[in-house]
Protein backbone atom coordinates (compact mmCIF):
# COMPACT_ATOMS: atom_id res chain seq x y z
CA UNK A 1 0.00 0.00 0.00
CA UNK A 2 1.06 3.44 -1.25
CA UNK A 3 1.63 5.88 1.65
CA UNK A 4 -0.57 8.68 1.55
CA UNK A 5 0.01 11.72 0.17
CA UNK A 6 0.37 14.90 1.57
CA UNK A 7 -2.58 17.35 0.42
CA UNK A 8 -4.79 19.13 2.52
CA UNK A 9 -7.46 16.83 2.63
CA UNK A 10 -4.98 13.99 3.48
CA UNK A 11 -3.64 15.95 6.39
CA UNK A 12 -6.45 17.08 7.93
CA UNK A 13 -8.17 14.03 7.70
CA UNK A 14 -5.49 12.28 9.25
CA UNK A 15 -4.49 14.41 11.94
CA UNK A 16 -8.31 14.66 12.88
CA UNK A 17 -8.92 10.64 13.07
CA UNK A 18 -5.72 10.40 14.95
CA UNK A 19 -6.66 12.81 17.63
CA UNK A 20 -9.81 12.10 18.23
CA UNK A 21 -9.29 8.08 18.22
CA UNK A 22 -6.77 9.28 20.61
CA UNK A 23 -9.32 11.22 22.97
CA UNK A 24 -11.91 8.34 22.48
CA UNK A 25 -9.53 5.58 23.67
CA UNK A 26 -8.03 7.93 26.67
CA UNK A 27 -11.51 9.30 27.76
CA UNK A 28 -12.63 5.51 28.05
CA UNK A 29 -9.93 4.52 30.06
CA UNK A 30 -10.27 7.39 32.25
CA UNK A 31 -14.15 6.37 33.30
CA UNK A 32 -13.12 2.82 33.06
CA UNK A 33 -10.24 3.20 35.68
CA UNK A 34 -11.65 6.24 38.19
CA UNK A 35 -13.47 3.67 40.36
CA UNK A 36 -10.41 1.37 40.82
CA UNK A 37 -7.90 4.17 41.11
CA UNK A 38 -10.06 5.74 43.81
CA UNK A 39 -10.42 2.93 45.74
CA UNK A 40 -6.89 2.28 45.60
CA UNK A 41 -6.11 5.58 47.00
CA UNK A 42 -9.04 4.78 49.30
CA UNK A 43 -7.12 1.64 50.76
CA UNK A 44 -4.09 3.22 50.81
CA UNK A 45 -5.29 6.00 53.25
CA UNK A 46 -7.15 3.72 55.37
CA UNK A 47 -3.68 1.91 55.87
CA UNK A 48 -1.75 4.64 56.39
CA UNK A 49 -4.52 5.88 58.95
CA UNK A 50 -3.76 2.69 60.77
CA UNK A 51 -0.02 2.38 60.55
CA UNK A 52 0.39 6.09 61.74
CA UNK A 53 -1.64 5.88 65.05
CA UNK A 54 -0.51 4.27 68.54
CA UNK A 55 -0.65 0.90 68.82
CA UNK A 56 -3.17 0.50 71.15
CA UNK A 57 -5.94 -2.79 71.11
CA UNK A 58 -9.54 -2.02 70.19
CA UNK A 59 -8.55 1.56 68.36
CA UNK A 60 -11.75 2.81 66.44
CA UNK A 61 -11.58 6.01 64.24
CA UNK A 62 -14.06 8.87 64.84
CA UNK A 63 -15.75 10.58 62.03
CA UNK A 64 -12.93 12.84 60.09
CA UNK A 65 -12.95 16.27 60.41
CA UNK A 66 -11.81 18.97 57.96
CA UNK A 67 -10.02 21.65 58.62
CA UNK A 68 -8.10 24.46 56.71
CA UNK A 69 -8.09 21.81 53.97
CA UNK A 70 -6.39 19.08 56.32
CA UNK A 71 -8.38 16.20 57.29
CA UNK A 72 -8.69 15.00 60.74
CA UNK A 73 -8.74 11.81 62.26
CA UNK A 74 -9.39 11.12 65.87
CA UNK A 75 -8.50 7.85 67.12
CA UNK A 76 -10.20 6.31 70.61
CA UNK A 77 -9.55 3.18 72.49
CA UNK A 78 -12.62 2.71 73.95
CA UNK A 79 -13.92 6.31 74.99
CA UNK A 80 -10.70 7.95 75.76
CA UNK A 81 -8.91 9.70 72.50
CA UNK A 82 -5.51 7.93 72.17
CA UNK A 83 -4.52 10.19 69.22
CA UNK A 84 -4.89 11.73 65.99
CA UNK A 85 -3.83 11.41 62.49
CA UNK A 86 -3.81 14.55 60.13
CA UNK A 87 -3.97 14.39 56.63
CA UNK A 88 -2.31 17.39 55.16
CA UNK A 89 -1.26 18.58 51.34
CA UNK A 90 1.77 20.87 51.07
CA UNK A 91 3.67 22.58 47.85
CA UNK A 92 6.75 20.03 47.47
CA UNK A 93 9.97 20.10 44.63
CA UNK A 94 7.64 18.10 41.96
CA UNK A 95 3.85 19.74 42.75
CA UNK A 96 1.63 18.74 45.24
CA UNK A 97 2.35 15.98 47.55
CA UNK A 98 -0.31 14.29 50.71
CA UNK A 99 1.12 12.98 53.72
CA UNK A 100 -0.61 11.49 56.58
CA UNK A 101 1.01 12.12 60.14
CA UNK A 102 -0.32 10.34 63.48
CA UNK A 103 0.50 12.21 66.96
CA UNK A 104 -0.32 10.49 70.06
CA UNK A 105 -1.80 12.35 73.26
CA UNK A 106 0.81 14.25 74.40
CA UNK A 107 1.85 15.48 70.82
CA UNK A 108 4.74 13.08 69.75
CA UNK A 109 4.85 12.31 66.10
CA UNK A 110 3.72 8.30 66.44
CA UNK A 111 4.64 7.54 62.30
CA UNK A 112 4.26 9.19 58.82
CA UNK A 113 3.02 7.99 55.77
CA UNK A 114 3.47 9.25 52.57
CA UNK A 115 0.17 9.44 49.89
CA UNK A 116 1.41 11.22 46.82
CA UNK A 117 4.25 12.64 46.01
CA UNK A 118 5.76 13.68 42.68
CA UNK A 119 9.45 14.40 43.69
CA UNK A 120 12.42 13.39 42.01
CA UNK A 121 13.12 10.19 41.99
CA UNK A 122 16.46 8.98 44.07
CA UNK A 123 16.80 12.55 45.77
CA UNK A 124 13.64 14.48 47.32
CA UNK A 125 11.54 10.66 47.15
CA UNK A 126 13.26 9.46 49.97
CA UNK A 127 11.35 11.69 52.01
CA UNK A 128 9.07 8.38 52.48
CA UNK A 129 11.67 6.90 54.71
CA UNK A 130 14.24 9.31 55.38
CA UNK A 131 12.64 10.87 58.52
CA UNK A 132 11.40 7.83 60.01
CA UNK A 133 15.39 6.64 59.82
CA UNK A 134 16.86 6.99 63.38
CA UNK A 135 20.03 8.13 62.11
CA UNK A 136 21.91 11.28 63.11
CA UNK A 137 18.90 13.97 63.52
CA UNK A 138 17.04 13.01 60.55
CA UNK A 139 13.87 10.97 62.42
CA UNK A 140 10.98 12.84 63.30
CA UNK A 141 9.78 9.70 64.58
CA UNK A 142 8.59 10.19 68.97
CA UNK A 143 9.34 13.98 68.57
CA UNK A 144 7.24 16.92 69.58
CA UNK A 145 7.09 20.01 67.39
CA UNK A 146 7.00 21.04 71.26
CA UNK A 147 10.38 20.43 72.15
CA UNK A 148 11.91 20.16 68.53
CA UNK A 149 12.40 22.47 66.32
CA UNK A 150 10.76 21.05 62.68
CA UNK A 151 13.05 23.06 60.62
CA UNK A 152 15.90 21.42 58.44
CA UNK A 153 19.48 21.96 60.33
CA UNK A 154 20.80 24.35 57.77
CA UNK A 155 18.22 26.40 58.24
CA UNK A 156 18.60 26.58 62.12
CA UNK A 157 16.33 23.75 62.86
CA UNK A 158 16.73 19.84 64.32
CA UNK A 159 16.03 17.63 62.05
CA UNK A 160 18.88 16.86 59.20
CA UNK A 161 17.41 17.11 56.01
CA UNK A 162 17.61 14.66 53.11
CA UNK A 163 21.16 14.94 51.32
CA UNK A 164 20.81 16.69 48.34
CA UNK A 165 16.85 17.41 48.58
CA UNK A 166 17.18 20.32 50.76
CA UNK A 167 13.54 21.93 49.26
CA UNK A 168 11.72 18.60 49.47
CA UNK A 169 12.72 18.64 53.31
CA UNK A 170 11.47 21.70 54.09
CA UNK A 171 8.43 21.28 52.39
CA UNK A 172 7.99 17.74 54.40
CA UNK A 173 8.61 19.60 57.79
CA UNK A 174 6.18 22.59 56.28
CA UNK A 175 3.70 19.79 56.29
CA UNK A 176 4.43 17.89 59.87
CA UNK A 177 4.50 21.83 61.49
CA UNK A 178 1.03 21.98 59.90
CA UNK A 179 -0.75 19.19 60.58
CA UNK A 180 0.46 19.36 64.29
CA UNK A 181 -1.46 23.17 64.22
CA UNK A 182 -3.77 21.05 62.99
CA UNK A 183 -4.10 18.62 65.82
CA UNK A 184 -3.32 21.10 68.34
CA UNK A 185 -6.83 23.37 67.22
CA UNK A 186 -8.92 20.07 67.34
CA UNK A 187 -7.21 18.77 70.22
CA UNK A 188 -10.55 20.81 72.39
CA UNK A 189 -13.00 19.03 70.25
CA UNK A 190 -11.42 15.78 70.35
CA UNK A 191 -12.44 15.60 74.23
CA UNK A 192 -16.46 16.12 73.43
CA UNK A 193 -15.78 13.83 70.58
CA UNK A 194 -14.95 11.25 72.65
CA UNK A 195 -17.97 11.49 74.75
CA UNK A 196 -19.85 11.29 71.60
CA UNK A 197 -18.15 8.05 70.44
CA UNK A 198 -18.78 6.52 73.95
CA UNK A 199 -22.12 5.48 73.03
CA UNK A 200 -20.89 4.15 68.97
CA UNK A 201 -18.10 2.18 70.52
CA UNK A 202 -19.02 -1.06 71.41
CA UNK A 203 -21.12 -1.13 67.97
CA UNK A 204 -18.05 -0.45 66.15
CA UNK A 205 -16.19 -3.25 66.87
CA UNK A 206 -12.05 -3.35 66.36
CA UNK A 207 -10.55 -0.44 64.44
CA UNK A 208 -10.14 -1.01 61.00
CA UNK A 209 -13.82 -1.97 59.90
CA UNK A 210 -15.04 1.22 62.03
CA UNK A 211 -14.02 3.98 59.96
CA UNK A 212 -15.80 2.92 56.64
CA UNK A 213 -19.04 2.46 58.52
CA UNK A 214 -18.45 6.45 59.81
CA UNK A 215 -20.59 7.83 57.55
CA UNK A 216 -24.02 7.20 59.85
CA UNK A 217 -22.02 8.58 62.84
CA UNK A 218 -21.48 11.77 61.23
CA UNK A 219 -25.60 13.74 61.97
CA UNK A 220 -24.95 13.20 65.26
CA UNK A 221 -21.31 14.41 65.39
CA UNK A 222 -22.72 18.04 63.75
CA UNK A 223 -25.73 18.31 66.15
CA UNK A 224 -23.59 17.35 69.41
CA UNK A 225 -20.76 20.18 68.35
CA UNK B 1 15.69 -14.59 9.93
CA UNK B 2 18.65 -12.96 10.71
CA UNK B 3 17.30 -9.68 9.64
CA UNK B 4 14.87 -9.73 12.27
CA UNK B 5 18.25 -11.13 14.87
CA UNK B 6 20.19 -8.15 13.35
CA UNK B 7 17.02 -5.78 14.21
CA UNK B 8 17.01 -7.44 18.06
CA UNK B 9 20.62 -7.14 18.92
CA UNK B 10 21.44 -3.39 16.69
CA UNK B 11 19.85 -1.64 19.91
CA UNK B 12 21.14 -3.67 22.59
CA UNK B 13 24.98 -3.36 21.50
CA UNK B 14 25.98 -1.35 18.12
CA UNK B 15 23.49 1.57 18.18
CA UNK B 16 22.54 1.15 22.05
CA UNK B 17 20.88 4.01 22.46
CA UNK B 18 22.46 5.15 25.76
CA UNK B 19 26.27 4.91 24.65
CA UNK B 20 25.78 4.45 20.77
CA UNK B 21 23.59 6.65 19.65
CA UNK B 22 23.22 9.08 22.81
CA UNK B 23 19.87 9.68 22.82
CA UNK B 24 17.37 10.36 25.94
CA UNK B 25 19.62 11.70 28.06
CA UNK B 26 17.80 13.49 30.48
CA UNK B 27 15.91 10.70 31.70
CA UNK B 28 19.55 8.71 31.91
CA UNK B 29 21.19 11.61 33.73
CA UNK B 30 18.36 12.14 36.11
CA UNK B 31 16.96 8.76 37.12
CA UNK B 32 19.78 6.81 37.67
CA UNK B 33 21.21 7.45 41.28
CA UNK B 34 20.41 3.78 41.86
CA UNK B 35 20.63 0.84 40.13
CA UNK B 36 17.19 -0.31 40.58
CA UNK B 37 16.13 3.32 39.97
CA UNK B 38 17.70 2.72 36.47
CA UNK B 39 16.21 -0.63 35.62
CA UNK B 40 12.57 1.07 36.55
CA UNK B 41 13.23 3.81 34.01
CA UNK B 42 14.61 1.61 31.17
CA UNK B 43 11.56 -0.85 31.95
CA UNK B 44 8.91 1.42 31.67
CA UNK B 45 10.48 2.88 28.38
CA UNK B 46 10.55 -1.12 27.25
CA UNK B 47 6.87 -1.20 27.15
CA UNK B 48 6.34 1.78 25.59
CA UNK B 49 8.94 1.60 23.16
CA UNK B 50 7.25 -1.68 22.30
CA UNK B 51 3.65 -0.69 22.02
CA UNK B 52 4.41 2.88 20.10
CA UNK B 53 6.11 0.92 17.72
CA UNK B 54 3.81 -1.74 16.68
CA UNK B 55 1.62 0.75 16.73
CA UNK B 56 3.04 3.50 14.45
CA UNK B 57 3.97 0.92 12.04
CA UNK B 58 0.47 -0.05 11.34
CA UNK B 59 -0.35 3.16 10.76
CA UNK B 60 2.66 4.51 8.56
CA UNK B 61 1.05 4.40 5.68
CA UNK B 62 -2.41 6.13 6.73
CA UNK B 63 -0.78 8.86 7.79
CA UNK B 64 0.70 11.80 4.96
CA UNK B 65 4.53 12.48 5.62
CA UNK B 66 4.10 16.46 6.51
CA UNK B 67 1.99 15.76 9.65
CA UNK B 68 3.85 12.64 10.71
CA UNK B 69 5.39 13.77 13.72
CA UNK B 70 2.36 15.68 15.28
CA UNK B 71 0.38 12.05 14.80
CA UNK B 72 3.18 10.01 16.39
CA UNK B 73 3.31 12.35 19.09
CA UNK B 74 0.18 12.07 20.15
CA UNK B 75 0.00 7.80 19.33
CA UNK B 76 2.82 8.08 21.83
CA UNK B 77 1.52 10.19 24.54
CA UNK B 78 -1.48 8.54 24.59
CA UNK B 79 0.34 5.18 25.15
CA UNK B 80 1.99 7.11 28.21
CA UNK B 81 -1.04 8.34 30.03
CA UNK B 82 -2.88 4.72 28.97
CA UNK B 83 0.03 2.68 30.59
CA UNK B 84 -0.29 5.22 33.80
CA UNK B 85 -3.81 4.76 34.03
CA UNK B 86 -4.12 1.09 33.85
CA UNK B 87 -1.04 0.64 36.44
CA UNK B 88 -2.32 3.47 38.91
CA UNK B 89 -5.88 1.03 38.61
CA UNK B 90 -4.62 -2.92 38.85
CA UNK B 91 -0.98 -2.77 39.72
CA UNK B 92 -0.37 -0.40 42.76
CA UNK B 93 2.89 -1.77 43.64
CA UNK B 94 4.61 -1.78 40.37
CA UNK B 95 3.00 2.05 40.27
CA UNK B 96 4.81 2.81 43.66
CA UNK B 97 7.87 2.04 42.08
CA UNK B 98 7.03 3.59 38.22
CA UNK B 99 4.89 5.61 38.45
CA UNK B 100 7.41 8.32 39.00
CA UNK B 101 9.47 7.86 36.10
CA UNK B 102 5.85 7.76 33.32
CA UNK B 103 5.60 11.15 32.78
CA UNK B 104 9.32 11.47 31.87
CA UNK B 105 9.00 8.99 29.18
CA UNK B 106 6.49 10.81 27.04
CA UNK B 107 9.89 13.65 26.77
CA UNK B 108 12.30 10.86 25.84
CA UNK B 109 13.42 11.20 22.25
CA UNK B 110 14.35 7.34 22.25
CA UNK B 111 10.47 6.52 21.75
CA UNK B 112 9.90 9.56 19.02
CA UNK B 113 13.45 8.59 17.37
CA UNK B 114 12.86 4.81 17.11
CA UNK B 115 9.23 5.84 15.62
CA UNK B 116 10.46 8.18 13.03
CA UNK B 117 13.96 6.33 12.12
CA UNK B 118 12.76 2.52 12.17
CA UNK B 119 8.88 2.12 13.23
CA UNK B 120 7.91 4.43 9.96
CA UNK B 121 9.63 2.23 7.48
CA UNK B 122 9.13 -1.44 8.67
CA UNK B 123 6.39 -4.22 9.19
CA UNK B 124 5.39 -4.13 12.96
CA UNK B 125 6.74 -7.60 13.53
CA UNK B 126 10.42 -6.19 12.60
CA UNK B 127 9.27 -2.35 14.85
CA UNK B 128 8.27 -5.04 18.01
CA UNK B 129 11.70 -6.37 18.00
CA UNK B 130 13.51 -3.20 17.47
CA UNK B 131 11.50 -1.51 20.31
CA UNK B 132 12.22 -4.54 22.05
CA UNK B 133 15.96 -4.68 21.40
CA UNK B 134 16.23 -0.60 22.05
CA UNK B 135 14.09 -0.74 25.04
CA UNK B 136 16.53 -3.55 26.28
CA UNK B 137 19.40 -1.99 25.48
CA UNK B 138 18.22 1.19 27.17
CA UNK B 139 17.27 -0.30 30.27
CA UNK B 140 21.19 -2.50 30.40
CA UNK B 141 22.64 1.24 29.86
CA UNK B 142 20.96 2.51 32.54
CA UNK B 143 21.16 0.35 35.20
CA UNK B 144 25.25 -0.16 34.97
CA UNK B 145 24.73 3.60 34.91
CA UNK B 146 22.93 3.34 38.29
CA UNK B 147 24.68 0.69 39.85
CA UNK B 148 27.78 2.28 39.58
CA UNK B 149 26.72 5.55 40.74
CA UNK B 150 24.95 3.57 43.79
CA UNK B 151 28.50 1.98 44.51
CA UNK B 152 30.50 4.91 44.15
CA UNK B 153 27.64 7.31 45.86
CA UNK B 154 26.40 5.52 48.39
CA UNK B 155 28.19 2.20 49.07
CA UNK B 156 25.05 -0.32 47.96
CA UNK B 157 24.76 -2.07 45.10
CA UNK B 158 20.93 -3.09 44.28
CA UNK B 159 20.18 -1.83 48.02
CA UNK B 160 22.72 -3.64 49.47
CA UNK B 161 25.16 -2.32 51.57
CA UNK B 162 28.79 -2.84 50.14
CA UNK B 163 30.27 -0.57 52.31
CA UNK B 164 29.67 1.78 54.57
CA UNK B 165 27.59 4.94 53.18
CA UNK B 166 29.89 7.50 54.80
CA UNK B 167 32.81 6.49 53.00
CA UNK B 168 30.75 7.23 49.75
CA UNK B 169 31.25 9.89 46.99
CA UNK B 170 28.38 12.03 47.26
CA UNK B 171 28.97 13.54 44.22
CA UNK B 172 28.42 10.39 42.35
CA UNK B 173 24.47 10.67 43.64
CA UNK B 174 24.10 14.20 42.38
CA UNK B 175 24.15 15.07 38.93
CA UNK B 176 27.72 16.25 38.65
CA UNK B 177 28.31 12.67 39.37
CA UNK B 178 26.11 11.38 36.57
CA UNK B 179 28.17 13.14 34.07
CA UNK B 180 31.65 11.48 34.78
CA UNK B 181 30.27 8.13 34.99
CA UNK B 182 28.97 8.54 32.18
CA UNK B 183 31.65 9.71 30.24
CA UNK B 184 34.00 7.50 32.09
CA UNK B 185 31.74 4.17 31.13
CA UNK B 186 30.94 5.89 27.41
CA UNK B 187 34.56 6.24 26.89
CA UNK B 188 35.14 2.36 27.78
CA UNK B 189 32.46 1.14 25.70
CA UNK B 190 34.31 2.86 23.18
CA UNK B 191 37.36 1.31 23.49
CA UNK B 192 35.52 -1.95 24.18
CA UNK B 193 33.77 -1.63 21.36
CA UNK B 194 36.65 -1.06 18.70
CA UNK B 195 38.50 -3.99 18.99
Amino acid sequence: MKRLESNLTNMVLSLTVVALAAAALLGGLYVVTAEPIAKQKQEKQQAAIISVLPAVEGLTIGEPETLDGMTLYKAFAGETWEGTAVEVAENGFGGTFKVMVGFDKEGNVVNYEVLEHQETPGLGDHMTSWFKTDKNRQSVIGKSPETTKFVVSKDGGDVDAITAATISSRAFLRAVEKAYAAYKSGEVQAVSGASILQQEAPAAGSGTEADTEGAEQQPINDTQL
Amino acid sequence: MSKALNTFTNGLLRENPTFGLVLGMCPTLATTTSAINGMSMGLATLFVLVCSNVVISLLRNLIPDKVHIPAYIVVIASFVTMVQLLMQAYLPAIYETLGLFIPLIVVNCIVLGRAEAFAAKNNAGLSALDGLGMGLGFTLSLTVLGAVRELLGSGMCFNMPVFPENYGMLIFVLAPGAFIALAYLMALIQKLMKK
